[in-house]
């Protein structure tokens, strides 16, 4: 008899393999707390860092074996359609997935400076990133919202993980009451698009508003806008981006850049599929929106950049504008818009996770090293940080030979595409006052050591507060009196500073005052390789996201 | 029963929402700001609940015992930092929170 019971129950079919990234990355974080719970003596962070790494290489491995079936047989759906298996979704997966990898580095150099023990970065990042994955491939506005937590509240607890740090709770703190207050809000947006259309299935809300005149729906509408306001929460968009500021300064710096990279990619993605996919029959609806905030957003975060005189603040606005840019494709509502937008995300994940460990880095132990003074002078105290920091810089101010270039490029040319004149105009004002302030820190690491001729104002009042900071380095500025020849602070060339950089880096290995950790030299050379190898080398990427946005789901 | 409909259940929701999101603003007190938020996901699980009924569709109520889950790990963490900032203050103020700013 309950035999018969069991065989009546139908349970819906799961294809594990459409998930596995996310199980990888869910599974590790508990093999890894299991281990630490169950050895007798504590383990050093070597071991949860070569975890979270084989974990990361796994789900990139999972990721690219997906792409491998995705882009013969088409996109489709799992789990009783609550995941899409599609080229958009595979490709943030690998984005995480790296990104992942990167942190595992990052994070093993920082918290052995800092002395911090314990699996928990290791195990709350991998949690996060299976958050954003899982948002990234959701196919129901329930699991977009399981995704957000699941990526949200990992990091509420990793923004405050430097206890002994008050800005770091504090951090913590702000995060989690805007965050909550912003989760509350998406949630209350999905009940009432529940309410009008009868289902919190992407597909389905498609279908129902391609077959029923629902444009005058004031609940749709209504629901519409608020799940607007918490996706801008989460990609911190101008006028919803007053947390960022803080919680970027106060994070761990690695968690900064772990945060910048995947809290933006699982929300854009879902951004970018639940209005372009789901809604896009109503687009007359929210283009105007997202065409307001992304110019506002645009012009907020690259002004208020300039003011700022901590490098964690000024990157903090300066994700800001890139979240506008990234709105811009969005705004433009076609394929080659979307496409932009995704490639723009990808490639400043690898950006911003470099700059971060740059910072990381240059912030010395106890991690308060952030006032641009002390970046004066650095290309001859430590020639492989500063041509890093260069290059990443310019490829996030947009610097041809640089993927940040080509991003910013598409993401303009897919908004004349679409005949949005005024927002690529704008986008494009908005980058040359971008470019001013990373300019500035460029010429501030490479002509610092002198006094601030030829600076512009705001700098030369910095000189008086770091006159002891770089005092106490002064032994090692001997080093490299080629680095900051002037022919590099003329033009500094990305392709000009690589090899030097990438010669640095293994010279300069004895002790310095802020010595650079193997691991996360590893992690910046990454980076800014991908940046420049695929700014030059241009094809794969772009053909990538193109065909991720043609498998779009 | 059959007087009250749902649209009663969708006012008194959204005037839930509506207090809860208003309290978050204007209070300063961490904690009750953190009860306003389980306020406004109480909300949006009553909405949930009522228009799961009016459309017959048992998906909508299935979605609140998510929202609970959630609401329970948020109340664990949210606890846990509240905890872990003001063990050493008397008081648990958002005023308190001011070494960022800039």
């Amino acid at each position: 008899m309950s035999l018969f019971f069991l065989s009546a129950l139908v349970l819906p079919k799961i294809a594990w393999s459409a998930i596995l990234p996310e199980l990888i990355l869910l599974a590790a974080p508990l093999v890894l707390l299991a281990v630490s719970a169950l050895s007798a003596r504590r383990l050093p962070t070597g071991v949860y860092a070569g975890g979270m790494g084989a974990a990361g290489l796994a789900s990139l491995g999972a990721s690219v074996w997906l792409w491998t079936q995705v882009t013969p047989h088409g996109a489709g759906t799992a789990v009783d359609g609550a995941i899409a298996v599609d080229g958009f979704s595979v490709l943030v997966m690998i984005l995480v997935s790296s990104v992942v990898v990167l942190a595992a580095l990052i994070g093993e150099g920082y918290l052995r400076r800092e002395g911090i023990g314990g699996p928990e970065y290791y195990v709350l990042a991998m949690f996060s990133a299976a958050g954003a994955m899982l948002m990234a491939s959701a196919d129901d506005l329930v699991l977009i919202f399981l995704g957000l937590e699941i990526m949200s509240i990992a990091l509420y607890v990793l923004a405050g993980l430097d206890a002994r740090r008050q800005g770091s709770g504090e951090a913590a703190m702000k995060y989690f009451l805007l965050g909550a207050f912003s989760s509350a809000i998406f949630l209350y947006g999905i009940a009432l698009v529940y309410g009008a259309t009868g289902s919190t299935n992407l597909p389905q809300i498609a279908d129902f508003l391609a077959h029923n005149v629902a444009s005058s729906d004031g609940l749709l509408l209504a629901g519409m806008a608020l799940l607007l306001v918490g996706f801008f929460f989460k990609i911190a968009a101008v006028p919803f981006h007053m947390w960022t500021p803080d919680v970027y300064q106060g994070s761990p710096t690695p968690v900064t850049g772990f945060m910048a990279a995947v809290a933006k990619a699982g929300g854009f993605a879902a951004l970018l599929r639940v209005f372009f996919a789901s809604f896009g029959l109503l687009r007359d609806d929210w283009q105007p929106v997202i065409w307001l905030v992304a110019v506002v957003t645009l012009l907020v975060g690259a002004v208020l950049a300039l003011v700022q005189r901590d490098v964690k603040r000024m990157l903090a606005y300066s994700s800001i504008n890139h979240a506008g840019f990234i709105l811009v494709g969005l705004e433009a509502a076609t394929t080659r818009g979307i496409a932009a937008s995704l490639y723009y995300l990808f490639v400043y994940g690898f950006m911003v996770v470099g700059t971060f460990a740059v910072v990381t880095v240059i912030a010395r132990r106890g991690d308060e090293a952030h006032d641009l003074g002390s970046y004066r002078g650095l290309a001859q105290r430590q020639p492989f940080l500063a041509a890093m920091l260069a290059l990443l810089l310019l490829a996030q101010a947009g610097v041809p030979l640089t993927t940040g270039f080509l991003a910013k490029l598409y993401i303009i040319s897919a908004a004349v595409e679409a005949h949005s004149y005024a927002l690529a105009v704008i986008a494009m004002v908005s980058a040359a006052i971008a470019a001013f302030f990373y300019l500035r820190v460029v010429v501030l690491m490479y002509a610092g050591a002198k006094s601030g001729v030829g600076l512009p104002a705001p700098l030369a009042a910095t000189g008086a507060g770091e006159g002891a900071g770089s005092g106490e380095l002064s032994p090692v500025a001997a080093y490299g009196p080629g680095a900051a020849s002037a022919a590099e602070l003329e033009g500094d060339r990305p392709e000009a500073s690589r090899p030097d950089g990438a010669g640095g880096g293994e010279g300069h290995g004895e002790p310095d005052a802020a010595g650079v950790p193997a691991t996360i030299a590893l992690a910046i050379a990454l980076c800014a390789g991908f940046t420049l190898l695929f700014g030059i080398w241009a094809q794969p990427v772009v053909e990538l996201a193109r065909q991720a946005t043609l498998l779009f789901h | 029963m059959t007087d009250v409909s749902g649209a009663w259940y969708l006012s008194l929701a959204a005037a839930l929402f509506g207090i809860g999101a208003f309290g978050l603003l204007v209070r300063r007190n961490v904690l009750v700001m953190f009860m306003c938020v389980e306020l406004m996901l109480n909300a949006a699980n009553l909405t949930f609940v009522t228009f799961a009924r009016m459309l017959n569709d048992i998906a909508g109520q299935a979605v609140v015992f998510f929202v609970l889950v959630v609401a329970a790990a948020e109340v664990v963490v949210g606890l846990a930092i509240i905890v872990a900032i003001f063990r050493r203050r008397r008081e648990a103020t958002a005023d308190d929170l001011h070494i960022l700013r800039g």
